[in-house]
Formats: C-alpha cells, structure tokens, sequence
C-alpha cells in the first residue's frame, strides 16, 4: 500500500514541530503494516497528546479520546467487534502516567490490543512537563531544579503484567522497530512496542540539547541492543536496552472468552 | 409475563429486552446487581460483559462498543457516577448512543452506601464540563424501572446521546411484580450510507448525524475535540465551537416536548405535590387520601418538562418533595414562580429515610 493510501493526505501538512520524532514513527508504522493491513479493519485509538494524534492521520477509522483512557475505549470496540484490528497510540504520559491502571490492568487481562507507546520523556503538548517516564535529575517546566523521580520501565511493567508481547525500540533504529511492529501486528493478546522518540520542543530545549540532530546522537548514544537481561538503571547516564522484553503466547482475552463460553 | 422482580433485576431484563449487548461496569452499592445479572444473563443473549478496572475505564469501554455498533450500557452510584463525569462530556461531544444507570445512594462522597436518596439530579445534568444538555428518567417503580430502561435505550439510539437513567437505591432494591413485557417497540440508530463518510458531523433535516460504525470501511474520525463537519479537530475558530455546541444542545432542547413524559393527578387542585422516584409515591397516596390535592410527578427530569409544569401549577401553591437538601426545587421555583405559582414550599429528606404519609400531609397542611 503506498503511503498516499494509508495517511489521510487531506491532513497534510501535520501538526508536528520539526524535528519531531511521530514523523518516523508515523513512518516505520506504514512500513510494517503496509502489507498486511486492511484498512477498512482498522481501528486507531489515540488518547490526548502530541504522539495520541497519530491515530488521526492514518486513513482508517480513529477515535481520538479523552488523556489516559484510550485503552479502555479501545477494550470496548475490539470486544464490540473483535473482528477489528484496534490499534492505541499515545506518549508516555497519556499511556503511563493517567493511563496507567488501564495499561497494566490490559496487561494483565492480555486485552487483543497492540499498544504503541511513544516514549519522549516528556509532557510535549503541554509544553515539556514531566511524565513518569522522564529520566531522573532531567529538567522539565515542572522540574526547574532537575527531577527528583525515578522512571517507570514501561516495557518491564507490561511484561511482568503477563502481555503476550513487550518491547522498546527507538526512533533511531528504525529497521528493528518496523520488524517489531510486523511482529506486534501479527500476534494475539496484549503487544506493546514502546518506542523511545524525541521532542526536541519539550524535552530538548529544557535540557539544553537543542538541535532535533543532537537529539538523534543523544538517543543513539543512550540506547543499546539487549543482549541479556542484565540492566541499567535508566538516568541521564545509564542506558537504555532495546529489543523485545516479552513474546510469548499465552491465551487472549478473546480466546479466554470464547473459552469459556463454549 | 408477570414477575416479581428486584429492581435491578428489572432492569437487566429490559436492557436485554432492548438489545443491549454490551456492559462495562465496576461494583458499587447499590447498583451492584446490575453488573452481577448481566455478568449472568448477557453472555446467554449474545452479549459481552466485562467488569473493568474503574468506573471511567467502564463508561470508555461502552462508548468503544458502541461505536463499534452496539447497544452499550453501565451501572454505578455516586462515588463512580462521579467518575464516569468525563466520559459522559465525552459521549455527549461525540453523540455516542449509551445508557448509564445511576442507582443514587447518599452522599457526599462515599457517604450512605446502602441507603437511597436524589443528590445527584444535577449532577445528572451539570456534572460534566462545557455547555450540554442531557437526557435523564426518573422511575417511582420497579415497573418503571423496566419500562424506563427500555425508554432509555430508545431516546439513546434515537438521539445519538447518553441517556441516564436515576433511580433511587430504594428502588433498585426493591422487589415488586412487574409485567415483563415481550412485544417492545425499539428504535435502532440512524446509520450512516455505506461507503467513505467525509460529512461526519453533517446533520439531516431532524438534526441528527447518522452514524458510521467502525469497521465498516467509513473511515472516519471521531474526537472529543471541537470538529469540523469533517471531523478535523478546529478549535480556535468561534463559529464551528458555536455550531456544535448549539447543534449537540438543540437537538434535546427542540425536541423537548417530544421527550417529555411526566404524570398529573388532580390537576386542578389547588395545592400540587411536586416528587420523582420514590416519594412520588409518598406524594401521591397523600393526595388520593385528600381530595383537594394534586400531583405532579416528572418521570423525565432533564429536559426538565417545564411547560407541562406551568400549565399544572398557575396561581397554585407547589409543595416539593425531594431526598436531598434542595437540588431539583431550585428548578421547579424558577419555573412555577415563572408560570404564576403563590408559592414554592420544600420538604427535604436526608439520610436514607424516606418521606412517611404523616409528614407529608403535616408539609401541605392537611393533618
Ligand atoms: C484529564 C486531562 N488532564 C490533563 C490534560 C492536559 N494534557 C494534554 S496532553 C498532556 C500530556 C501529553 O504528554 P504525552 O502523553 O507524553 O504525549 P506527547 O505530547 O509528549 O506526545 C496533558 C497533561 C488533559 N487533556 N486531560
Ligand atoms: S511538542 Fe514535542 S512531541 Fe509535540 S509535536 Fe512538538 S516536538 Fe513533537
């Protein structure tokens, strides 16, 4: 499918600043579902916030709902239709932090959802405050004198849940990310793929790394390929593994269901 | 088919009546045989129920079914009435077709699980934030708790917008025969033309939008945040925030006298009792005990059926009964005082008693 055919043009320009991480992400998600997606199937369902957004501009049906809560509207519409493909998209504040008990709890129920959560370290939308997946000592609008918080691990919590599929790739490494998303796409159950992105408008600017290009090396720089489980604590100076934390495939919600219904 | 039911019970059987196929709920005195009966009788008629995390996880996950083109429905009481606020806002805004059952206990916040009361009438109608109207039925039984249920899922479908259902704790645990009715009339959403929709906010002459199920090969976008009739969020422009607003709030306001259903008795008394839900029934054994009394009894309370009370009350005295400490009266002084009534009295109840006939007729002056 070209990529004509799977944004919504009309929409064009996009509303992101330059530089801004979503274009690749918008980018590797047609690359991995260009093949298999129908999109007369697909559902996107976005939250509130800068990355939430993308679900409006893949030409399928979308719903842009209320910060947080796009994973319980998205647990009602595949259980309304589970014949649909239902895709969430949002950062690390609309999926982590507000949405939090909806993500670890369809986790848990390993809801048939693939979840996309882009992480920037940052509130973007509402101009760069902290998320809780901000790196400790990180300056923030809400952080003048460096964070005092350490982060979650979003891709750990949601493994450790029990989800069928968890990994964390980053804007930088776009070929394993699209392998990741074919991956996600294809499987059952609860997927989540967090991919570690840029915003160079929030996240950038507070903590003087300003050109978007910086940023790229700053990423690259802060990102390794996972050999083993060993792990870094995640601050300014530790790094952060990539790769797949979980990919297994314990029964959906919706084969549990039918289960046991007989 | 007559069956002695409890009120919640009542309500589950007309949900399921009225082709409910969707619940989403979280437990909460006094509702909580709501979401036990439809765990039980849903999955028999077809339907999925799923008991979700919270009260706003539950109300998100009806307004994803039913966009994905089912009836939806849920059940709580105040302290997640309270949460489910900003899906409410939100359904309104998207005109998403959902029935949410508030079994009212007292409050504030956690306040007298077990015990029935009326505190949250306003909320029904101003709990959420921005500029709407909303739909909200009041039943005095369990009778009506199965018909209004019904009721409930129709002027949903048929307006594209949720619809509440405020029933007093009393009566959903009260147990009462009731005609199960098997022949029901049910009216199903207008659905959008197959095919892409590009006018997704494009109202027919009635003001209503058809509406696009997901999955359907629409392609639409719906968002909670100010849209064009394309669906593309605009929000900085006054006339397309001016045009929805006007738009989601009219189709209930101009269609007020059709939505309204409300009972009179002795409607030519010279004192009129003014009670929904339960002590509606207090009101009413007091005027037929007396005959210069009459009754009038909304069983919508928003739209509030202000005409019909006007017309009722002119030159009357209007003695208001209400378990709260004065929430509905301020709507029924503005609109009697308005119509030519003598005067507006009010006889609050708190704590989870209900209105005795003795009381009443000390309130009106006959005992
Ligand atoms: C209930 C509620 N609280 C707060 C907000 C304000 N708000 C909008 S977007 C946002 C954070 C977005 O951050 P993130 O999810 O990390 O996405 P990003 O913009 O960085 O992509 C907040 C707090 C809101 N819209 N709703
Ligand atoms: S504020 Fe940040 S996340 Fe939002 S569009 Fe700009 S760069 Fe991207």
């Amino acid at each position: 499918m070209e990529i004509e055919e799977f944004f919504r043009m009309d929409r064009w320009p996009n509303s992101y600043c330059p530089g801004c991480g979503n274009g690749i992400v918008m980018n590797c998600m047609h690359r991995a579902m260009r093949d298999m997606v129908n999109l007369d199937r697909l559902v996107m369902v976005g939250g509130i916030g800068c990355s939430a957004r993308i679900d409006g501009y893949v030409f399928s049906d979308a719903i842009h709902t209320t910060h947080g809560r796009a994973i319980a509207f998205a647990t009602g519409i595949k259980l309304g239709n589970p014949e649909l493909d239902v895709i969430v998209i949002g950062g690390d504040g609309d999926i982590g932090a507000i949405g939090g008990n909806h993500l670890i709890n369809a986790a848990r129920r390993n809801m048939d959802l693939l979840v996309i959560c882009v992480n920037n370290w940052i509130y973007g939308m509402t101009g760069g405050q902290i998320s809780p997946a901000s790196p400790h000592e990180c300056m923030s609008t809400t952080t003048p004198l460096g964070n005092p918080e350490y982060s979650f691990e979003f891709v750990k919590l949601v493994a450790e849940c029990g989800a069928n599929y968890a990994a964390r790739w980053s804007i930088t490494h776009p070929f394993q990310l699209v392998n990741c998303l074919k991956t996600a796409f294809q499987k059952k159950g609860f997927r989540f793929v967090e991919v570690l992105s840029i915003c160079p408008t929030g996240f950038g600017r507070n903590n003087k790394i300003n050109e978007p290009a910086e940023l790229y090396k700053f990423l690259k720089e802060k990102t390794y390929i996972m050999k083993d489980e060993n792990r870094i604590a995640v601050n300014l100076d530790g790094k952060f593994p990539l790769g797949e934390f979980a990919n297994i495939d314990r029964e959906s919600y919706i084969e549990s269901l039918k289960k046991i219904r007989g | 088919m007559r069956e002695f039911l409890l009120g919640n019970e009542a309500c589950v059987r007309a949900a399921i009546a009225a082709g409910c196929k969707f619940y989403a709920g979280y437990p909460i005195t006094p509702s909580t045989e709501i979401a036990e009966a439809m765990a039980r009788e849903l999955p028999k008629a077809g339907g999925t129920f799923i008991q979700m995390e919270d009260e706003i996880a539950s109300i998100s996950a009806c307004i994803g079914a039913s966009w994905a083109g089912l009836k939806a429905m849920s059940a709580t009481s105040g302290p997640g009435f309270s949460l489910m606020q900003e899906g409410i806002g939100y359904a309104v805004m998207t005109e998403t077709p959902l029935v949410i059952v508030n079994c009212m206990r007292g409050g504030p916040s956690t306040g007298q699980p077990t015990k029935p009361a009326q505190g949250d009438v306003m909320q029904a109608k101003y709990g959420s934030h921005g500029d709407y109207e909303i739909i909200a039925l009041s039943p005095a039984s369990v009778q009506e708790m199965f018909d209004l249920t019904i009721e409930a899922f129709n002027l949903s479908e048929q307006y594209r917008t949720p619809v509440i259902l405020l029933a007093d704790g009393e009566i959903a645990h009260m147990r009462e025969p009731v005609n199960v009715r098997e022949e029901i009339k049910l009216i199903q959403r207008k659905l959008a033309k197959p095919g892409i929709v590009k006018e997704v906010w494009k109202a027919e002459e009635d003001g209503i939008v058809p509406f696009p199920v997901f999955g359907r090969g629409h392609r639409v976008y719906i968002s909670g945040t100010t849209s064009d009739i394309y669906g593309y969020p605009s929000t900085v422009k006054p006339e397309v925030h001016e045009a929805v607003v006007r738009r989601i709030c009219d189709k209930i306001r101009k269609n007020a006298s059709r939505i309204w259903k409300y009972e009179v008795y002795n409607a030519d008394a010279k004192k009129i009792l003014f009670a929904y839900g339960l002590p509606a029934r207090a009101a009413l054994a007091v005027a037929k005990k007396h005959g210069n009394l009459g009754v009038f009894r909304p069983i919508t309370l928003w739209p509030f059926p202000e005409r019909p009370l006007g017309e009722v009350v002119k030159g009357k005295e209007v003695y208001v009964l209400e378990m709260n400490y004065g929430k509905m009266v301020a709507e029924v002084e503005r609109a009697a005082y308005k119509a030519g009534a003598k005067n507006v009295e009010f006889l609050p109840k708190l704590g989870g008693e209900i209105h005795s006939v003795e009381e009443v007729e000390k309130f009106v002056g006959v005992r």
